[in-house]
């Protein structure tokens, strides 16, 4: 790990706490992708300082390119994190969005991903997209283990700045895997019941 | 006594103490027969070696002087707001309630010790936050649980920030004939405090028949709240020769801070249920949180600060 790394790392544990429990599954360097509901921008941060630093030289966070792609944040997401940046916005539509992701995850690298795509305000997520279960399909063998964030939004809602100290937990659930033949939707709200589960909020 | 030997004389029974603590729980663990036993012994062991370094922060602060002294309360208080705020159900129109609390009333607090502003100490949090902080909840509009949230914050700062700041605001005093330095009276009382803990727990663990507040605080019993305390008073009072107390005052002294922290124990034990939790955290191994630690200091800390403060200066 780079020295900026220990620094930020250093900054998330003391404000946001990033406490991690391993519930399902345990701290191992199997090739995993992690999928977490999305409150904050301080998530991905939040969830990479809560991984053992032999696992966060491996796992890389999947970031938005229109938010993390420029400035100080492009520093932190690609110098410190080792990010992978993709496009929302698909410009370019002949192009596979997901391509990049594939990429690092044919290149041995975990990934943490937020399938929702975008922030939501609420303590349990919201539908998930697509793109869990497409790189899910194309990589069977990597194990995908669903986490909960808890108290990020009360830390930094959305709009905010300056995060307010809080001690938040970070909750890794037992691995999942796509089922043979298993439909798209099935398997996404599956995946999205295994965060909730975590979250201790029934529905 | 000058005052090397007497700060010698303080720490060299503090670890004496804990050297005497460590055997004990060893040959305790060694004997250890049942699950739950074990688990007990395991507990107080982890206590034990938490005190070894607390105790070990508090004399690195005590030997830096003043400055690190209140920069240790400062993080202490920042650790116990931020315990309080994750438990406490706020709303996003606290957010900048809560901004102001973490990033201004705390260093704004331990600011006005460093520079002597005895009058702006006393009333910064009770009066202009307490004041500023609902404003800012009510600009940002939202009235669900207004004046329950707007309590909650204030209460959590009053707690966190403003009564443990009164252990060092102790260095403010000036008191005639006393050779001091003061931070032998912050040492005083965390020590006369802390020790009530401890010898409550364990007269209470030794003799506990009576459950004193069984919903609050279960493991509080009249037996060790009358041993425990007594005893306390008794050894702080014959600590009078680090303060500027006659012995018999000192007596009175600790009395007032053993009950204060009995209370403090207690309130804050019900504060912590009613926000549904066990523990206020997970930051000192055996203890819990830090609040866990230092909730008979913040009840504690303001009274003998201001009886100090009425009699000796």
């Amino acid at each position: 790990m780079r020295p900026s790394s220990y620094l930020l790392v250093g900054v998330a544990r003391l404000l946001v706490g990033a406490y991690p429990r391993w519930i399902g599954c345990g701290p191992d360097s199997a090739q995993r992708i992690y999928f977490a509901n999305h409150t904050s921008h301080i998530d991905t941060i939040a969830l990479w300082a809560a991984l053992p630093p032999r696992l966060r030289d491996t796992t890389r966070p999947v970031a938005a390119r229109d938010y993390w792609g420029a400035g100080a944040r492009r520093y932190i997401a690609t110098k410190t994190l080792n990010a992978v940046l993709i496009d929302r916005k698909r410009e370019d539509r002949g192009a596979d969005p997901l391509e990049p992701l594939a990429d690092a995850l044919a290149g041995g690298a975990s990934l943490i991903l937020f399938p929702e795509g975008t922030r939501g305000a609420e303590p349990v997520p919201g539908p998930f997209k697509g793109g869990l279960f497409h790189l899910a399909s194309r990589f069977p063998r990597v194990e995908l283990i669903p986490v909960h964030l808890e108290n990020l939004q009360r830390s930094l809602p959305k709009g905010a700045l300056i995060p307010v100290p809080m001690s938040c937990t970070v909750r890794f659930g037992a691995p999942l895997h796509v089922e043979g033949g298993e439909p798209k939707h099935e398997f996404l709200s599956r995946a999205r019941r295994a965060v909730v589960e975590l979250s201790g909020v029934s529905e | 006594m000058n005052v090397p030997q007497k700060v010698l004389w303080l720490f060299g029974g503090v670890v004496g103490l804990l050297v005497v603590a460590s055997a004990i729980g060893a040959w305790l663990a060694a004997r250890a027969s049942t699950p739950a036993k074990r688990e007990t012994i395991a507990n107080l062991n982890a206590r034990t070696r938490a005190w070894w370094g607390m105790v070990a922060v508090l004399a690195a602060a005590f030997v830096l002087g003043d400055v690190a002294t209140l920069a240790l309360f400062a993080i202490a208080s920042f650790f116990a707001l931020r315990e309080f705020v994750s438990l406490t159900p706020t709303r996003a129109g606290d957010y900048r309630p809560l901004v102001l609390a973490f990033y201004v009333a705390i260093p704004a607090q331990y600011a006005m010790i460093h520079y002597g502003q005895y009058g702006m100490f006393a009333i910064l949090i009770p009066v202009y936050a307490f004041l500023l902080l609902p404003s800012l909840a009510a600009l940002a509009g939202d009235t669900q649980d207004f004046l329950a949230r707007s309590a909650k914050v204030q209460w959590a700062l009053m707690v966190c920030v403003y009564c443990i700041s009164h252990a060092p605001a102790l260095l403010l005093l000036e008191i005639p004939g006393f050779e001091g330095p003061n931070a032998l009276l912050v040492l005083y009382l965390l020590l006369v405090v802390q020790l009530s803990d401890v010898l409550q727990y364990v007269f209470g663990k030794l003799f506990g028949r009576t459950k004193l507040a069984p919903l609050v605080s279960p493991s509080k019993t009249v037996e060790g709240l009358l041993g425990g305390g007594l005893a306390a008073t008794a050894i702080g009072g014959s600590l009078w020769w680090i303060t500027p107390f006659t012995w018999w005052q000192s007596l009175g002294m600790s009395a007032a801070i053993v009950a204060m922290g009995f209370l403090g124990g207690l309130t804050l034990s019900a504060v912590k249920r009613s926000l549904g939790a066990k523990d206020w955290g997970v930051m000192i191994e055996g203890h819990g949180g830090m609040l866990d630690r230092l909730d008979s200091v913040c009840f504690a800390a303001p009274v003998f600060f201001h009886l100090t403060r009425r009699f000796f200066t």
